[in-house]
């Protein structure tokens, strides 16, 4: 059934709003009724308007089925695991073919313990070759394959959905290379980032992104997603910083892009293809990144604001005093402290105040970069932006400062079952996102939560409950979608999209553009075996 | 009331950085490397500034000794709460050679001349462990001491002192004039907040020289050398129990 309520596409045509469709048959005479739940390609089809549309129109043609889209997809026709595909992958890995049940357990589960797969099949290569002779194998098998860094990504991207076979880079972690006068590190997909930074680190550089992660995720998961992290302030995303990529396509073809070259503008640039796609489009299987110089003075201020137009004012002053020694800016709210002593036993060094800024310096000259630090303190103490506040020189404060913005994650863990949401919004709307969500859920939500990395325009609203929710669930989404897409802004700023968001893209991207992105993986994975149900939402596969 | 509380402050290389032994051994690296205050300095002082907002204390004086930059030290802890510090001027050859029988002797002569009936320091430095600047000074001064304190409470004239010792926990109670040294669990050394620090900024440190209190900075002691300690060997897997007990053979453990 057609129900309209007077909404009309650009050629004047009316819009069904509600649940069923007619379908047409090619028996004009008779006219066959049919319940189609809605999704994109319906509307598309009776909309086909012109190719730009402006962002706030399309928000308001969503339908959403309460859940239908977070829903978890249908299982794909690949084949499945036989005992002569564990002989040939017990040849090409001998030992390091896993099938016992109980390491497989944590690695079907995410970190946030939301989503658990049913793979049966662990494999752990050493080398790039490896990688490809599986893969060749999987590819002409019609196997599925989820691969697997540090397996601490928030959208159920990391795991397997059914029976996918888990291709983990947890021995692919060798350095290969580093230049200490360029600063240019070359070192496998599966080096742990903390190590890689303790690496830098000896040779008086550091990795260009740090993530509260770190001691867990690996670099090719970190570039394979695109990771933004506490450091994108200074020194810029994964897509300026990765300069090569060694991948391995879906056929096993090994496609070397690992050049260590600041400059190269030779053809296209297909490493920024692979930067992002969430393991769908290859496996990445070696990195070259840039380091910057490890700065030689580090001071972390933390501070106490009255009110988000403060912390506001404060950013703005911050950026013209601090200038180019700025290196981080981050907030949390009251919330998020009352968690953070509730559960992890941290003590709030300054006294209570609604918000708090983490604001990180680094630089050459340590008494330059302190001058410039307490100037700045001084007059946002004096002009009462700040009502409170610490400074921390020493390496163990400077943890223990950071420790109450990076261990946030950790403590809402501990809170109760948490839903996630990264979005990317103009800085000035950031938590009005935070207050709507409260006013919107009332009582059905325990605590709703924001920090991240305002200086960005990043927020991470968390909304937590006892125990899972649905109710609680399709209060929130598409909500907090529409809410963001309204301010054109992202619905993902860095997580990515994974199992969780992947239908949800069309909040952020034209119809046209995901098109686009599904043309690509089918001609780089045209059977699909690569991370299947992740990141393309569920009809682009339906072409 | 007691008037005034004495407070060690030392500054040393932070705990958290890598310390590495000069080339030629005479010594560890200091040039370029972070300081900070004593980790047991720092306990010090929040325990005298506690005593201080409890009001059994009125005054507050953080000592240093040492060159130029221990003022910064004497700063962090005024904007802890102490109320004026005191920087006694050691540099070259005499600081190098700085050790606990000057430190006391000096502490000592300050107790004196300002009239202290209270000396809070940190039970031991991370540079050198000594564990003996506070044993001296009281020994110096003739004062009963509370070392390894993880309780403090003033009763009156009497100073009760619950200390850490190998077999448990030791209560005692001492007459003031006493020394107490402060061990990791007497209390947690509060974050310097903003305001206090641009109020420390306005606080008085007298300068002074070791000469202007007639110690003697001459050292008994001379280091000879300075070595790395033995690097750690990578342990070894093995596969069975067998190669676990042929190994053990080899390295000629059993």
């Amino acid at each position: 059934m057609f129900v309209f309520n007077g909404e009309t596409n650009r050629q004047g045509r009316r819009i069904p709003q509600h649940y069923a469709m007619a379908v047409f048959t090619r028996f004009k005479s008779a006219v066959r009724w049919r319940y189609i739940p809605p999704c994109s390609v319906y509307r598309r089809r009776l909309d086909p308007g012109p190719l730009l549309r402006p962002a706030e129109s399309v928000p308001e043609r969503r339908v959403h089925h309460g859940g239908a889209e977070s829903a978890a997809p249908r299982r794909r026709p690949f084949s499945r695991v036989t005992a002569d595909d564990l002989v040939f992958f017990r040849g090409v890995l001998p030992g390091r073919v896993i099938t016992d049940p109980d390491v497989l357990e944590s690695c079907n589960v995410d970190w946030l313990k939301t989503v658990k797969g049913n793979s049966e099949v662990l494999l752990r290569p050493k080398t790039t070759d490896e990688v490809s002779q599986i893969l060749r194998y999987c590819n002409a098998r019609n196997l599925a394959v989820c691969p697997q860094g540090g397996n601490t990504g928030l959208v159920g991207g990391s795991v397997p959905v059914f029976d996918e076979i888990i291709l983990s880079t947890a021995l692919l972690n060798r350095v290969l290379a580093f230049d200490t006068i360029s600063g240019i590190l070359t070192c496998q997909a599966g080096c742990v980032l903390e190590s890689l930074s303790e690496y830098a680190d000896k040779q008086d550089f550091v990795m260009p992104l740090d993530l509260g992660a770190k001691g867990s995720c690996h670099i090719g998961g970190n570039v394979s997603t695109n990771a933004g992290g506490l450091r994108l302030l200074r020194y810029g995303s994964l897509r300026g910083t990765v300069l090569g990529l060694e991948v391995v396509l879906a056929d096993g073809r090994v496609l070397n892009l690992l050049a260590s070259l600041r400059k190269d503008n030779t053809g296209f640039d297909l490493k920024q293809l692979f930067i992002g796609s969430e393991g769908t489009l290859g496996v990445v299987t070696a990195v070259t990144i840039l380091c910057p110089r490890k700065p030689r003075s580090i001071n972390v201020a933390f501070l106490g604001c009255s009110s988000f137009q403060n912390l506001l004012k404060t950013f703005h002053m911050c950026r013209g005093m601090l200038g180019e020694i700025l290196s981080a800016f981050e907030f949390l709210d009251a919330s998020c402290m009352s968690l953070l002593e509730n559960h992890l036993k941290l003590t709030n060094p300054i006294s209570e105040s609604p918000f708090y800024i983490v604001i990180e310096t680094a630089g050459s000259n340590s008494a330059h970069d302190e001058e410039k630090l307490h100037n700045f303190l001084d007059k946002v103490m004096t002009s009462s932006l700040v009502t409170d506040g610490t400074v921390a020189t020493e390496e163990a404060k400077i943890k223990a400062l950071w420790s109450l913005r990076e261990r946030v994650t950790e403590a809402l863990r501990h809170d109760g079952y948490t839903y996630k949401y990264d979005i990317s919004l103009p800085v000035e709307k950031i938590y009005d996102l935070v207050t709507d969500m409260k006013e919107h859920l009332g009582s059905r939500a325990k605590n709703v939560v924001g920090y991240g990395h305002v200086g960005d325009g990043n927020l991470h609203l968390n909304v937590i409950s006892p125990t899972k929710d649905v109710g609680l669930l399709a209060a929130i989404e598409p909500y907090v979608y529409e809410w963001a897409a309204r301010c054109r802004g992202s619905i993902s700023a860095e997580h990515g999209l994974g199992l969780k968001k992947r239908n949800f893209i069309y909040y952020s991207k034209v119809p046209e553009a995901v098109a686009l992105m599904a043309n690509i993986k089918a001609m780089l994975d045209p059977r699909g075996i690569l991370n299947p149900y992740k990141t393309l939402p569920d009809d682009a596969h339906s072409r | 009331m007691t008037a005034r509380v004495l407070v060690g402050v030392k500054r040393v290389i932070d705990y958290a950085v890598k310390i590495r032994v000069k080339p030629d051994n005479t010594g560890v690296v200091t040039d370029g490397v972070k300081h900070s205050m004593n980790p047991f300095c720092e306990i010090a002082v929040e325990e005298a500034v506690r005593l201080k907002e409890k009001k059994l204390v009125q005054e507050v004086v953080a000592v240093s000794c040492g060159p130029q930059q221990v003022q910064e030290t004497i700063r962090t802890a005024l904007a802890m709460g102490a109320d004026r510090g005191i920087h006694v001027e050691v540099s070259g050859k005499d600081y190098d050679s700085l050790g606990p029988l000057q430190v006391s002797k000096i502490l000592a002569a300050l107790a004196k001349k300002e009239e202290a009936s209270l000396i809070i320091l940190g039970k031991q430095a991370i540079d050198d462990d000594c564990n003996q600047t506070g044993q001296m000074t009281a020994a110096l001064l003739d004062w009963p001491q509370g070392t390894f304190a993880s309780e403090l409470v003033i009763e009156g004239d009497k100073v009760k002192v619950v200390r850490e010792i190998d077999g448990g926990l030791e209560t005692i109670k001492l007459n003031m004039p006493v020394v107490v040294t402060a061990d990791l669990r007497l209390n947690t050394p509060r974050y310097a907040t903003l305001p206090n620090i641009m109020k420390a900024k306005k606080k008085k440190i007298a300068n002074m020289k070791p000469g202007d209190l007639g110690v003697d900075m001459t050292s008994r002691v001379e280091v000879l050398r300075v070595d790395e300690p033995p690097q750690r060997q990578a342990g070894v897997k093995v596969e069975s129990v067998e190669d676990l007990v042929s190994k053990l053979k080899e390295a000629g453990r059993i």
